[in-house]
């Protein structure tokens, strides 16, 4: 059996987010999302689009930390160029929010009451807009009631399946929301109404593991709910050339494995 | 000839109590942070302030000078968080929170000088909560669909870092990404540059580089050449961002204490004893380029 870490487990499940999506561009915010969809790219859709984080795309895609060779860039991306793409739809992102809930309504802005945070946060940033028009997927690190939290999130930076929130009560025209990987599972908004389910969970953790770890009731993808699929012999060579400075080692505290003891 | 060379504190002099400021460039990248540390240095107070938010706006908020921001972000990027920023939020600062493309829009409305743009974004958000996104607007074609109506974002002044610039106010803005400076300058009453260098026409070399000179002339107010006043943010290609001195930056906000240091070091002083602080030019034009 290979040995693979809880950081390569999660890339390999990340990296799904980009399947089937066709000539897009492909954004990952933070390590391992971005590695997923440099993995996407490197093996299942070799038509994705990536970036090095600043301007330019690249042919082959720049890991995180790591600075692109201008041999390699294939195109330009600024900034107006983003929102131009992504507002035609052209985009499909994974993005690790502070807080999401049941609606999958996420939160980068403020904990608290916003006109005077608890904790501020960096501001809603590029959510709103990225969520009425691309298929968004969401990374979190750490799986637990303050992240996936019990009533509405603190602030909504990004619409989900809560028509309370829709104007005249229609689902805004690009709203999709994709997958959920977590250090304990991955989810998805396939239950009854789009309630989030547990589609598959890591290597040794229960489904009431990750109930307990969330503020509201999850369903089930079927009654035996399968194993997150290890990542292959070829998946984590793959990944071992796109990160060569093993920022993914750094991700976890001790870089724990991806299967329990 | 036209001659629209300003100094620093020129410039400064043209702002009042009150008035909304846009700032160019993004995050860590191209603010005109002389300028910057200039208001910092001055008496104006109660500015609304409009940027893609980095140290302008910390260092503003820090120092005391903004009744309430107009913004998406503040970030430094390497350190995710804007500190300053985030204490003086914490504190209660009012704020106007827009999406990025949504402040883009925001600003475009201002340059076509409409009431609003349609825009599908902040449906379903806590963004339409606020009474600057309370209007709604409807097609009046057949799909009949709703949007939000996104006001005009007005500047009184707008203060961008460019690369070059002759006395004229002609500019090239040479780095990769131009940002949205070119609307922040056109949602403007007055817009007033910081210049790297700046240099007579012919050697703007316009013919080869036209696609960086991204506002005309008559758009641009005052200029002020200001070699390194974009530090500790980047000018690339003529130089990146200084990380260790967002550090040092970013430490000053863990107390009062920190901060008055910081205060008394690098803003309280003047631009050649500020260079000198923070290492000199060549340490500066030796900074390596980041990752992002």
């Amino acid at each position: 059996m290979t040995d693979f870490s809880l950081s390569e487990l999660l890339i390999a499940a990340c990296a799904e987010n980009w399947r089937g999506v066709g000539e897009v561009m492909a954004f990952g915010a933070g390590p391992l999302p971005r590695l997923g969809a440099n993995l996407a790219k490197k093996s299942f859709n070799p038509a994705l689009m990536t970036t090095d984080g600043e301007c330019f795309y690249t042919t082959e895609p720049i890991g995180p930390g790591r600075r692109s060779d201008p041999a390699n860039v294939e195109g330009w991306s600024p900034y107006d160029r983003t929102f131009s793409t992504l507002w035609g739809g052209k985009r499909v992102a994974m993005v690790g929010p502070v807080q999401m809930d049941r609606f999958g309504q996420a939160n980068i802005s403020a904990i608290g009451d916003h006109a005077k945070p608890k904790v501020a946060l960096v501001g809603a940033r590029g959510f709103p807009g990225n969520s009425v028009h691309h298929r968004n997927s969401f990374f979190f690190q750490a799986h637990n009631k303050r992240a996936f939290v019990e009533g509405e999130v603190d602030y909504v930076c990004m619409a989900g399946y809560n028509p309370a929130r829709w104007i005249n009560d229609r689902a805004p025209l690009g709203l999709e929301l994709g997958i959920i990987v977590t250090n304990l599972c991955v989810m998805d908004f396939g239950g009854p109404d789009h309630q989030i389910r547990v589609v598959s969970l890591h290597p040794g953790v229960t489904f009431e593991e990750v109930q307990e770890n969330t503020g509201f009731p999850l369903a089930k993808a079927s009654d035996t709910i399968s194993e997150t699929p290890a990542p292959t012999a070829e998946q984590l060579a793959l990944i071992a050339v796109l990160d060569p400075n093993n920022v993914r080692a750094a991700v976890f505290k001790d870089n724990p494995p991806g299967r329990r003891d | 000839m036209l001659d629209k060379r300003m100094t620093v504190d020129e410039i400064v002099g043209q702002l009042s109590d009150g008035m909304t400021i846009g700032i160019g460039g993004w995050a860590t990248r191209r603010k005109p942070m002389a300028l910057i540390r200039a208001i910092a240095r001055s008496s104006l107070k109660d500015l609304t302030v409009a940027a893609y938010g980095g140290p302008d706006f910390g260092l503003l908020a820090a120092t005391g000078k903004v009744r309430k921001f107009i913004f998406a972000f503040a970030s430094l990027d390497q350190i995710p968080n804007e500190p300053h920023f985030k204490n003086a939020r914490q504190a209660g600062l009012p704020v106007f929170e827009v999406d990025e493309g949504m402040f883009h829009w925001g600003l475009r409305a201002a340059a076509m000088r409409m009431p609003f743009l349609p825009t599908r974004i902040g449906d379903g958000t806590s963004l339409l909560d606020q009474p600057e996104l309370s209007k709604r607007v409807t097609s009046p074609f057949d799909d009949g669909e709703t949007f939000v109506a996104m006001p005009p974002i007005r500047l009184d002044a707008a203060l961008l870092h460019v690369h070059r610039a002759d006395q004229q106010g002609n500019t090239l803005t040479l780095s990769p990404d131009p940002f949205f400076d070119e609307l922040i300058g056109r949602a403007a009453d007055k817009v007033y540059v910081t210049t790297e260098k700046l240099v007579a026409t012919p050697n703007l070399d316009m013919v080869n580089n036209l696609r960086f000179n991204i506002l005309e002339r008559a758009q641009i107010n005052g200029v002020a050449e200001v070699p390194y006043g974009a530090h500790p943010t980047s000018a690339a290609p003529d130089y990146q961002l200084d990380l260790g001195h967002l550090k040092t930056y970013a430490a000053s906000a863990t107390s009062p204490e920190e901060w008055a240091n910081y205060r008394a070091r690098f803003v309280d002083v003047s631009d050649a004893d500020y260079l000198a602080a923070v290492g000199g030019p060549e340490q500066i034009a030796a900074l390596k380029t980041p990752s992002y």
